[in-house]
């Protein structure tokens, strides 16, 4: 290993890297996981305060079956393979999967010829779960739905996943098995010096990063990476789906992920449980011009609502907690990923427009952009030993002698600081002294659940406030509800402004 | 497995008057299951004034009335559990809770009352359109933060609801420090009782906007604006009729919904208009020997009535535990039904065999009237009616009906309404 | 003549008060009414909450009230002394923690035992 350490011209950086992955999201925790299974020193580069938290942690949690994309496309390829994939690895990193299945709902003549067409689409693309369901057959299934239905395609092995938690392990997961994160570091200039890339960024302890090689999957921002390295390629047109997150106790209307057909008036909204027990309704899609604008709208809003409605009539949206919006990065050039280096800048692969499928094919893309990066000089021997599983505490569903056991061995258990979703001190603490720590309160939602219930952090949220700067010895006045700019408290009261 | 009596869960001034007068009735194994860390509820960080008149006729603040029980409850041998979370209650009273001393608890209770109080209506609830930058928090929250924790929660702030929880903490950002930019109401009348519109409003020229609500938060990072607009009849935004607001905070005292989680899962039957259980005039619930009082039932507005609610739960609990019922086993129940103008009643159903001289029936109106009568009707016979000079929605209303009156209703409903 | 909301009661008459006949009020429904619009004209007062820090308490800031009513126009004032105010626990309620504030004659108390 000599030779690590080097001078640079325009500064002083400590270790070349052989691998820098542009993006924590799911694709590039994907690929910083594979990674992270051979010999090599791989830095992850995120830009946002946590990882897992742009277009990952803002859409409808589906692994999808694989009926959807074009046969002979990446994506389908990928929708396939990642799908297969998800229950082990779900199971290995303790991320909430369930495999509930799909509903595409058909309710005109045009429907039903589309839902003929995505058997025959999901056929060739391999899949041998699909049948399709005339009327009677769907109100059974689902007695909620809209009466009026024609029929429908289903699919067995389409799941709900929770996005966050699935980014946030596979990030987890690589740091464990020595990949190096920055976080709040946004890449700023890319130069090409010829055996390496030196990568500039925003981030004063790590102004300078180099590596041998670069996976670009700065998801809305791919395209902005790539030219930063060579002459555009392809572009990326930011687009935007909005969504309502209702109450547990809307999270029985259906049981599986009801879809709509693409039709005329757009690509349908879904009706579907998420993995936690609510119920979420979504999404529209909407181009947008700022990747970074995740505004909801009364215009998104009420479109995913009226829209909704053709398949369920009877959502609560009184029992609404939240809305939120993500967005998806949608390649220009091709209704399809673009995986490639780049032309010049050769040892630049990008992973751009991981769109829907995205989530799903992430880890499946991950395996093949590993094997691109070895075709292309990486030298890919597999470390000794790798981690593989995580375990967490997950209080709120254990049975009681367990609880019991938990609280005897550790106190912190027996405080419930989350009322809506029982959770816990104890597992609060754990995620503070996870590999990566979290270091906000949307941090802390979206790995313990405190904060994500119906009262929406109303009664922990100072309480978890309290935790996160007891542990990491931070002052109470500087933590933030997640990104940067999000303080929550302005001063102390008699204490002056 | 612990064994009580009576299980009280929720140490705020429900649970408070609900045990104690429970003890003085008779039943000597009680306990309180509180989750905070000290008794008092939400009455320990309403440090304002205004509660008592009532009960005390007395002026006092929150701290102040719930200092008062919690004196009084040290004479007797009611014991408490602190910092303890109920997790479940089942239909044969079988009380699950956790704590850090003692783990996973096991109680066993002949009567249970159900003193939970309520949560707040979120953002999310009224889906407000926009970023999502902190800054937004409901007024509780950020009450608890600025009374207890002892921190600014903003500099610049617009509050939603004039209901009196926004009411107050428009005052006491103001009194911090801070600049309460307005009040936004969408009704057409403030939700919150005159007084504090004068004295946290009208005395810090705060504006009060009715008719008006947030259609869009914006705000990178922090809040850094919001768009309000007028509705019209309907509710709905007039388009051009949008402000802008910079400000750094958003307040939101948008509703309060009882908090009956606990109590669905025993198996408890809720009246969907109060969002909490149907109770009998005795404030038992549709189970046997569970008992509720307070915001869990409905959200009240003086913790006076609170209190003489959670007396008459204690009561009866101690009645139910001590085997003295007054009511026939198969006396038929009579409903309460809301007739026209009024949003809900409590009790919902009545056993006129539990009830003494006279019955209480709480309700609240869809709207401000002046000058109405409001009537008990059987059928459409007229049991009983009172003028009232003034009603409105925010100020829940309480008619004292006479036994006898509702002994000569013909059929087993009665309809309480406004003509 | 000017014009004040009464706050005795529920009611929330509209009183008018005449500063020209001797703070004669109308619009009232009650002789308490009278009186609160007379003193509402002339010497508005207001009962102040607040919190003052106390250090070794369970929690970092103790609820205080004015015990009886101040001049309105001194609220400012009063807040100001209050803000200096540091308290050390163990405090009863009604423990006086400012006596005679701002020279109202009014002492602020502790609302609650910490």
């Amino acid at each position: 290993m000599l030779s690590l350490l080097f001078f640079l011209g325009r500064g002083f950086a400590r270790i070349m890297y052989d691998v820098a992955v542009i993006g924590a999201g799911i694709t590039g925790g994907a690929v910083a996981m594979e990674l992270a299974t051979y010999d090599l020193r791989i830095a992850l580069i995120e830009k946002n305060t946590d990882v897992a938290a742009g277009t990952t942690k803002a859409n409808s949690g589906i692994i999808h079956g694989g009926y959807d994309p074009e046969p002979g496309t990446l994506m389908a390829r990928y929708n396939v393979l990642g799908n297969r994939m998800a229950g082990e690895l779900c199971a290995n990193l303790d991320v909430p999967f369930k495999r509930i299945g799909s509903l595409v709902l058909a309710f005109t003549e045009e429907d039903l010829e589309t839902v003929n067409l995505l058997y025959a689409r999901g056929i060739k693309n391999g899949l041998s779960c699909l049948s399709i369901l005339n009327r009677e057959e769907v109100l059974a299934l689902e007695p909620q739905l809209n009466p009026s239905v024609l029929g429908a395609l289903r699919c067995e092995s389409t799941g709900i996943v929770s996005p966050f938690e699935y980014g946030v392990a596979m990030c987890e997961n690589a740091v464990e098995n020595g990949a190096e994160l920055f976080l709040e570091t946004e890449v700023t200039a890319i130069t090409d010096e010829g055996p390496y890339y030196a990568i500039s960024t925003n981030n004063p302890e790590q102004p300078l990063i180099a590596a041998r090689m670069i996976v670009n999957a700065a998801g809305v921002d791919a395209a902005s990476v790539h030219d930063m390295a060579d002459t555009p390629e392809f572009s990326i047109q930011p687009n935007k789906g909005e969504y309502y997150l209702l109450d547990k106790n809307q999270g029985g209307l259906v049981s599986h992920v009801v879809f709509q057909c693409p039709g005329k008036a757009g690509k349908g909204v879904l009706v579907t449980p998420t993995v936690h027990g609510n119920l979420i309704v979504g999404p529209n899609a909407e181009d947008v011009e700022d990747g970074g604008d995740v505004s909801t709208s009364r215009r998104g809003l009420d479109f995913v609502m009226e829209t909704a409605a053709r398949s369920c009539k009877g959502i609560s949206y009184r029992d609404n907690i939240r809305n939120f919006a993500g967005n998806r990065a949608i390649l220009r050039e091709k209704d399809d990923f673009h995986m490639a280096f780049s032309k010049n800048a050769h040892r630049m692969l990008n992973l751009a427009g991981i769109k829907s499928p995205g989530l799903t094919c992430a880890p499946a893309i991950a395996v093949d952009a590993v094997k691109m990066l070895g075709e292309r000089g990486l030298r890919l021997i597999p470390k000794e030993r790798v981690i593989t599983t995580r375990r967490r505490v997950k209080f709120a569903g254990l049975p009681i002698l367990e609880k019991e056991r938990l609280i005897a061995q550790n106190p912190a258990y027996g405080r419930v600081i989350c009322r809506c979703e029982t959770v816990t001190e104890g597992e609060i603490v754990d995620q503070l002294r996870r590999p990566i720590v979290p270091r906000t309160l949307d941090a802390i939602k979206r790995r313990a659940g405190a904060g994500m219930g119906r009262c929406q952090g109303g009664f922990c949220g100072p309480r978890v406030h309290e935790i996160i700067a007891r542990e990491l010895g931070l002052d109470p006045l500087d933590i933030r509800k997640d990104d940067r700019g999000s303080y929550i408290l302005t001063g102390i009261t008699k204490g002056g402004q | 497995m612990l064994i009580y009596d009576l299980v009280v869960i929720g140490g705020g001034p429900a649970g408070l008057a609900a045990a104690y007068e429970a003890w003085q009735n008779g039943v000597k194994s009680i306990l309180i299951v509180e989750r905070d860390k000290e008794l008092g509820g939400i009455l320990n960080q309403c440090i304002h004034n205004g509660f008592g008149l009532h009960y005390f006729k007395e002026q006092l603040t929150g701290p102040e009335y719930a200092g008062r029980f919690i004196h009084m409850l040290r004479e007797t041998g009611v014991e408490v559990k602190l910092d303890t979370m109920v997790l479940q209650v089942t239909p044969d009273r079988q009380v699950h809770a956790v704590n850090a001393t003692d783990g996973y608890l096991v109680i066993q209770a002949e009567a249970i009352v159900l003193a939970m109080g309520c949560r707040e209506r979120t953002r999310g609830a009224i889906s407000i359109p926009g970023d999502r930058p902190s800054g937004v928090f409901t007024a509780g929250t950020a009450q608890r933060y600025v009374n207890m924790e002892g921190y600014m929660v903003g500099r610049r702030i617009v509050i939603l609801g004039s209901g009196d929880i926004g009411l107050i903490m428009a005052r006491r950002m103001t009194l911090e420090g801070a600049q309460v930019l307005a009040c936004i109401e969408l009704m057409p009348y403030s939700g919150g009782l005159t007084r504090n519109i004068v004295q946290c409003l009208d005395d810090f020229n705060i504006p009060l906007y009715l008719s008006h609500t947030i259609t869009r938060i914006e705000g990178e990072g922090r809040v850094e604006r919001v768009v309000v607009s007028k509705v019209d009849n309907k509710r709905l935004p007039i388009p051009g009729s949008e402000m802008v607001f910079d400000c750094d905070t958003v307040l939101l005292s948008v509703g309060l919904i009882p908090e009956n989680e606990l109590s669905k899962e025993a198996g408890v039957h809720l009246d969907p208009r109060t969002n909490g259980p149907m109770v009998f005039e005795n404030m038992e619930t549709s189970v046997p020997g569970i008992f509720a009082c307070g915001n869990v039932v409905h959200v009240h507005d003086l913790v006076d009535f609170v209190t003489g609610e959670a007396e008459r739960a204690g009561r009866n609990a101690a009645n139910y535990i001590r085997k003295i019922s007054c009511a026939e086993e198969d006396e038929p129940e009579i409903q309460v039904i809301r007739g026209s103008h009024v949003t809900y009643t409590v009790p919902q159903k009545l056993r006129t065999g539990n009830i003494g001289k006279t019955l209480d029936i709480f309700f609240r109106v869809d709207n401000t009237y002046e000058d109405v009568t409001v009537k008990v009707m059987s059928g459409s016979k007229e049991l009983h009616s009172r003028k009232r000079r003034y009603v409105v929605p925010g100020e829940m209303e309480r008619l004292t009906v006479p036994k006898e009156r509702l002994l000569s209703a013909e059929e087993n409903a009665i309809t309480v309404l406004i003509e | 003549m000017k014009e004040v909301v009464c706050v005795v009661c529920p009611m929330g008459c509209r009183l008018q008060v005449d500063e020209d006949n001797d703070y004669a009020v109308t619009g009232n429904s009650c002789p308490r009414g009278a009186t609160y619009g007379k003193a509402e004209v002339t010497n508005p007062t207001r009962v102040l909450t607040s919190t003052v820090r106390v250090r070794g308490g369970l929690y970092p800031r103790l609820p205080v009230k004015t015990r009886s009513e101040v001049p309105k126009a001194k609220l400012m004032e009063v807040m100001s002394i209050i803000n200096e105010v540091e308290v050390a626990a163990p405090v009863k309620m009604g423990e006086v923690v400012v006596s005679d504030v701002c020279g109202t004659g009014v002492d602020i108390v502790a609302t609650r035992d910490m």
